[in-house]
């Protein structure tokens, strides 16, 4: 192949440089059949990332003292430098924007283009979580709506009340997302009217559940047998939003907005991996394209392979920096593997993934980016072959034991039993506990009883009570926590107020 | 397709508003550490901005997450040495095997959460609810000097001034203005004299006509001046007035036997509030210690606060030397002079009628403030009586009384207050 002439031999950047990389890279990817929102990137400075970081990554969000005191935080450590800023920020909307910092040199703002402007790009198109859980058309939007709504309901109310409702809302926001069925799409207009007429609408049919006005003695007797909710609800603030008693119309909103903007979030929490690992994957691919071609130079190039290289560092369950498993790491090379599974399978990986061996590997891996989530990523392709590279583990660690057992190692025995292990540790049901919303006692003093269902005898952390609390302040009636094991027993039980 | 924006020049500080927040919430805290911070620093370096400790379990935000315990299944990367079946002794705690993938799930540990408050809104919070009173902000705003800042351009100046740029748009209007009736004028009589010389039989006499009349216009045209005095243009710059950002701050203090180390200690604090007070609203500030007993004496703080002497009280010497500082050094016509006297109340009897006269007639009408605390429980000697003519006299002579550290703040807030309405 004839090598043309490089890009650019400085490391400083300029707009005209920024725009025949994003061209060239753009180009490339095309040629590897990524499929992206249009990009909009944004050159920002160091302290407009560090606000952008405050605000949960979002462009735009609702005031909030939590948010500052992330930025302080930030702004402390970054200053002291014991933490440099991420060379990028993402957001998943369309048009797709990707921040990039003014401090990085050239060869650092291609790499951040490659990997964020066409890699995190394409998954959050085509991923199915994100396909099914978030409209990237509306966010942008809906966070302008929902900054209106609360910076208004502050105007209202003061300050103090609306704070305390968000401080509720944010120690359930992780209960405030729907599971298993899926949301409408949004849009600002239509949000804005649903939004007048529910305020109204809600308020009768709270009042309904409530009503005191004695009923006959037939239709009380009949509504007795029924459990109220019938079905236990996972969705926490769903639940609040439409039946908490004496909730005002504007609180119900702000529940609904958080709730909305949980559910936003809650597919990037579910493939960290492979959303980093593609990210990973496509930077480098793409640059060594590039450099394949001679419009990168050596010097270029050495610059993308020492960063690729720490962002895909791994330290060992023994170093001083171990802090669990990284994402990045872990995602890169399982995007690698397969790439090489599908063009030079072994005898073993032809036994293990009969389904990959000698595919065309851009289609194979563009399947998994969209069909799975890490859970069951990794427990489909997480192979022998990386299990020995990586020298995974698989550890028992009972409370009831004194010491530790190692269950598992990479031999023929260990592989298939550190797969389940490795992907049920990405499972939901094993980063957060299992609470629901089990019965409320409509007739009696209106108690909400919650029931954690406790797996492998996992106590709730030390914040409970105080969860409990703000969740107090939005349903105003005594709540309960009840956590049951496996037997079915009630082993642990919080109330608010305490008894 | 792909966008490319600058983002930078955008206002930055968008967390400004979420940081108020959080300060706002953590108010009790941060009032605590901003108290203690001044009592442990030297009069100039109070306004320093300061380190706010919050302890962890104070500024967690909760949520339901896993606690420790149970039964726990992990994989991690790095086997060296294990083998399927070795059992490991668990560690207490921190690093080694076991521990490390929980560090993820904590979050950020209990570590107390410190930061720094910048020294406005260290200020802020100190001066909460306070103000220079009335009186004094009228004096504030007494003109002083003079300083010349650009108004616009006018139709006048000297050549020095001369705005080249508008003088010579305003040239151009002018010229487009005055022209364009002949251009047209001229124009449609070339159309004309063409079309007539086309004809086979020419009208002399009209073509004669026409050429004299474009030779007329073009002279018309040529006429119109390319630059003309009307459409000079000048810089103008106006002289108004500024008020004086410079101030004295003059600290006067009875260091006589009586005043023991605890009632310094007040006094100090009593300076602090006063000096930082003053930094919110003056760019320069100047202090000057004058201590006293039977004679006065300029000193350094350090010899201020920490020398000790024996002896009688004369209060007229330190009013004596003020006088002259202030004559001497700072004229009140550019500084803005603040005077905090701060004494247990003793004076040699005879001394105190002297004193009523120099303040009355010399010093009080040099200054803009005037601030005596007496550091005694009450039971006041003359100077108090004495002074208490003065206050009746001036409204911008304050007293108060201290009997304990606990007093100076409220006394403080007391003197300046903000006057509703």
């Amino acid at each position: 192949m004839k090598k043309k002439k490089p890009l650019s031999t400085s490391s400083e950047w300029t707009f005209e440089l920024l725009q025949d990389y994003d061209r060239e890279i753009g180009r490339l990817a095309k040629a590897f059949k990524l499929d992206t929102y249009p990009n909009q990137i944004e050159v920002i400075t160091a302290e407009q990332m560090m606000d952008c970081y405050a605000s949960v990554g979002m462009p735009i969000n609702y005031h909030h003292w939590s948010y500052g005191k992330h930025f302080i935080g930030v702004e402390k450590s970054y200053q002291r430098g014991e933490m440099g800023l991420a060379y990028e920020l993402v957001i998943n909307s369309n048009p797709c924007i990707s921040y990039l910092m003014e401090e990085n040199t050239l060869p650092m703002q291609a790499l951040v283009i490659a990997h964020a402007c066409y890699g995190h790009n394409s998954f959050f198109k085509n991923n199915y979580l994100f396909k099914m859980w978030t409209s990237a058309d509306a966010i942008v939007d809906y966070l302008v709506f929902a900054r209106r709504y609360i910076s208004e309901c502050e105007e209202r109310y003061g300050i103090e009340e609306v704070e305390a409702t968000l401080d509720a809302c944010h120690a359930l926001m992780n209960y405030g997302v729907d599971r298993y069925k899926h949301p409408g799409k949004l849009s600002l207009q239509e949000e804005k009217i649903r939004q007048q007429n529910r305020e109204m609408y809600l308020q009768t049919q709270v009042n309904e559940l409530w009503r005191t006005i004695p009923q006959t003695k037939e239709a009380y007797d009949q509504e007795e047998k029924k459990r109220f909710p019938e079905e236990p609800q996972e969705n926490i603030l769903y639940f609040i939003e439409k039946n908490a008693p004496l909730l005002k119309s504007w609180q119900r909103e702000v529940v609904r907005i958080v709730r909305k903007i949980a559910q936003y979030f809650y597919p990037q929490g579910q493939t960290k991996v492979m959303n980093e690992g593609w990210a990973c994957f496509w930077h480098y691919t793409l640059l060594h394209a590039l450099y394949d071609e001679g419009l990168v130079t050596d010097e270029f190039m050495l610059e993308i392979l020492q960063n690729h290289t720490n962002v895909i560092y791994q330290p060992s369950y023994n170093s001083p920096y171990y802090s669990g498993i990284n994402p990045y790491t872990l995602g890169y090379h399982m995007m690698q593997d397969i790439r090489r599974i599908c063009e030079n399978p072994t005898d073993e990986d032809k036994q293990w993934f009969p389904h990959l061996a000698n595919t065309d590997w851009i289609t194979s891996l563009d399947d998994a980016m969209r069909y799975y989530k890490d859970e069951s990523f990794i427990a489909q392709f997480l192979s022998p072959h990386l299990i020995r590279e990586l020298r995974l583990f698989h550890l028992l660690d009972d409370a009831e034991h004194s010491e530790l057992e190692i269950k598992s190692i990479h031999n023929a025995e260990g592989y298939q039993k550190i797969r389940e292990a490795l992907s049920s540790q990405y499972n939901l049901g094993n980063l957060e506990p299992d609470i629901q919303v089990h019965s409320v006692d409509v007739e009696g003093d209106r108690a909400l009883t919650l029931h954690h269902t406790q797996r492998n005898r996992v106590p709730l952390g030390k914040t409970t009570p105080e969860v409990l609390k703000h969740l107090h302040t939005l349903w105003k009636f005594p709540v309960v926590l009840k956590t049951i094991d496996e037997q079915n027993n009630v082993v642990a039980e919080y109330n608010c107020p305490s008894k | 397709m792909t966008q490319l924006i600058d983002r930078r020049q955008n206002a930055g500080k968008k967390s400004t508003v979420n940081r108020q927040r959080f300060i706002r919430r953590y108010k009790q805290h941060i009032k605590q550490a901003v108290s203690e911070a001044t009592s442990k620093r030297k009069i100039t370096d109070i306004a320093k901005g300061e380190q706010i400790v919050i302890p962890a379990k104070d500024i967690v935000e909760p949520r339901f997450h896993r606690g420790e315990g149970g039964r726990v299944e992990r994989v991690l990367p790095g086997n060296d040495i294990f083998n399927t079946g070795d059992k490991v002794k668990r560690q207490s705690s921190g690093e080694g095997e076991g521990s490390g993938g929980e560090a993820s799930d904590k979050g950020e540990g209990d570590d107390d959460f410190v930061f720094q408050l910048s020294r406005e809104e260290f200020l802020e919070i100190y001066f909460e609810d306070l103000e220079l009173p009335d009186l004094v902000k009228k004096e504030l705003a007494r003109v002083t000097t003079f300083k010349t800042v650009r108004a616009g351009v006018t139709s006048s100046g000297i050549p020095s001034n001369l705005n080249i740029l508008r003088s010579m748009r305003q040239a151009i209007g002018r010229r487009v203005a005055l022209v364009s009736p002949y251009k047209h004028q001229l124009d449609e009589a070339q159309e004309a004299l063409k079309a007539l010389l086309k004809k086979k039989t020419p009208d002399e006499a009209e073509i004669a006509r026409l050429q004299a009349l474009i030779e007329h216009l073009k002279k018309h045209i040529k006429a119109v001046p390319f630059l003309d005095t009307i459409d000079l243009r000048y810089n103008n710059r106006v002289r108004i007035p500024a008020p004086s950002t410079q101030a004295v701050m003059f600290c006067v203090m009875d260091v006589s036997g009586s005043m023991d180390e605890s009632k310094k200690d007040i006094a100090k604090r009593f300076y602090i509030l006063l000096y930082l007070f003053l930094t919110r609203n003056y760019k320069k500030i100047d202090l000057i210690f004058i201590r006293h007993h039977t004679s006065a004496k300029e000193v350094s703080e350090d010899d201020f606060f920490y020398s000790r002497e024996t002896g009688g009280t004369v209060v007229s010497s330190a009013l004596e030397l003020l006088h002259q500082t202030i004559e001497a050094r700072y004229p009140p016509s550019a500084w803005n002079i603040y005077v905090a006297q701060a004494s247990d109340g003793d004076n040699w009897n005879a001394d105190s009628p002297y004193c009523l006269e120099l303040l009355r007639d010399k010093i009080m009408p040099l200054l803009q403030y005037f601030a005596y605390i007496e550091i005694m429980p009450r039971h006041h000697q003359s100077l108090w009586e004495v002074y208490q003519k003065v206050g009746e006299q001036y409204p911008n002579f304050a007293m108060e009384n201290i009997d304990t550290l606990a007093d100076i703040y409220p006394v403080f807030h007391e003197l300046f207050k903000r006057k509703v309405g």
